[in-house]
């Protein structure tokens, strides 16, 4: 029960995008087409699995027991970069079919402050492993959720007409505002 | 993008950061904090000032080191000059303004990950000599401070009637959506229209 509380938070309630605000960049920049964004939502997903966990072992058997609590910043934003390097170079060699799927949004991810975010958020609520890896999987299901949700918004809107003055990024920003409202409908839930 | 070598002191490069390559409203860079820091015009103010710190020290840095780094491991070099930055940002920012840590609270170790502090690293100070790279830093920086302090303004004034917690008008005409997450997408997206509007004229 715990565990879906979790899940159901993570994903609606306090959805990643749409009311913490990490994760912006990626969110606006390659949310035109469903697939793209879909693409990128997998991407994140196994990346931001396989970080937490990381950084979560980081933190409880490096940091904490030689009291460098203040590296955290620094640790967790290395190991970031060079897992991201490392599972492009795996995926390249053992499964080339996901690499072309996931292949463009990679290095991307390194910047994508969600990652961060998250394996911080983690150590901040004091959760367990097993805790840490539901929150990380429900956090990127709820980021690809929004992205598709966002990505097909953008496709319709393309093709209808929009005011000269909100062309392009106004026109963005004011449709996910208007779609983090239709999420405010979830926070009574949990 | 005036990205090229520039020799002499040349003040233009403190004016491009705020006006002409503003950060948020013509660069697009940086949207996270911009957003999730804005609830009011002093929590803006203050992480619009803390990077900005971040921006100036790591382009130094950066511009004075440039020719030590080999170019493959630049990219990291540069992540752990600016982490250290912001991790002497975030231990003062604790001791001496804790109320302020508290509210602007993940946004504060995420400052590493803003584009751009990156970015200029990359494009302007890895290029420039330690004083053109100082001016980019600051201008970025105020352009970036400049943009989170009027949105901030701007959603603390339509969501609670007060300016820099100075009331304006009563508090019960103000719409409360502006404070919260649906309210800084669409406040962000009328400036930047505002924005786009007056560069054109």
């Amino acid at each position: 029960m715990e565990y879906i509380l979790i899940f159901i938070a993570a994903v609606f309630v306090n959805n990643i995008v749409l009311s913490q605000f990490l994760g912006i960049c990626p969110f606006l920049g390659v949310s035109k087409k469903v697939e793209t964004a879909a693409g990128m939502g997998a991407a994140v997903t196994f990346v931001l699995t396989i970080a937490t966990i990381v950084t979560f072992l980081i933190q409880k058997y490096v940091l904490d027991p030689f009291g460098l609590g203040y590296m955290q910043t620094i640790s967790f934003i290395l190991v970031i970069a060079s897992l991201v390097q490392m599972v492009e170079i795996m995926l390249k060699k053992v499964s080339p079919a996901l690499y072309q799927a996931l292949g463009v949004f990679l290095p991307l991810i390194t910047t994508n402050c969600a990652i961060l975010g998250v394996a911080i958020v983690v150590i901040q609520k004091d959760f367990n492993l097993l805790q840490s890896v539901v929150y990380a999987i429900s956090t990127a299901i709820g980021f690809a959720l929004a992205m598709v949700i966002f990505a097909g918004i953008r496709e319709r809107l393309s093709l209808t007409l929009i005011p000269e003055g909100v062309k392009g990024t106004p026109i963005a920003l004011i449709t996910a505002g208007i779609l983090a409202m239709a999420f405010m409908g979830f926070s009574g839930i949990v | 993008m005036s990205n090229e070598q520039k020799s002499k002191f040349d003040l233009s490069v403190l004016w491009n950061g705020i006006i002409k390559e503003n950060p948020i409203f013509v660069l697009l860079l940086g949207m996270c904090p911009t957003l999730g820091t804005t609830s009011s015009a002093i929590n803006g103010l203050g992480m619009g000032l803390a990077t900005t710190f971040v921006l100036l020290c790591s382009n130094m840095v950066v511009s004075s080191v440039k020719n030590l780094i080999p170019d493959q491991v630049r990219i990291p070099a540069y992540i752990v000059i600016i982490a250290t930055f912001v991790t002497m940002v975030q231990m003062s920012m604790e001791a001496f303004v804790p109320a302020l840590y508290e509210s602007l609270g993940l946004f504060i170790p995420l400052i590493v990950v803003n584009c751009i502090v990156l970015g200029r690293a990359e494009s302007f100070a890895a290029k420039n000599n330690i004083a053109m790279s100082a001016l980019d830093g600051l201008g970025m920086g105020l352009g970036f401070t400049f943009a989170l302090t009027l949105l901030g303004s701007v959603r603390e004034l339509l969501g609670t009637g007060k300016l820099f917690n100075f009331s304006i008008f009563p508090e019960e005409f103000g719409s409360l959506i502006f404070v919260l997450a649906p309210g800084a997408f669409i406040a962000l997206g009328y400036l930047i229209a505002i924005v786009n509007k007056m560069r054109k004229a």
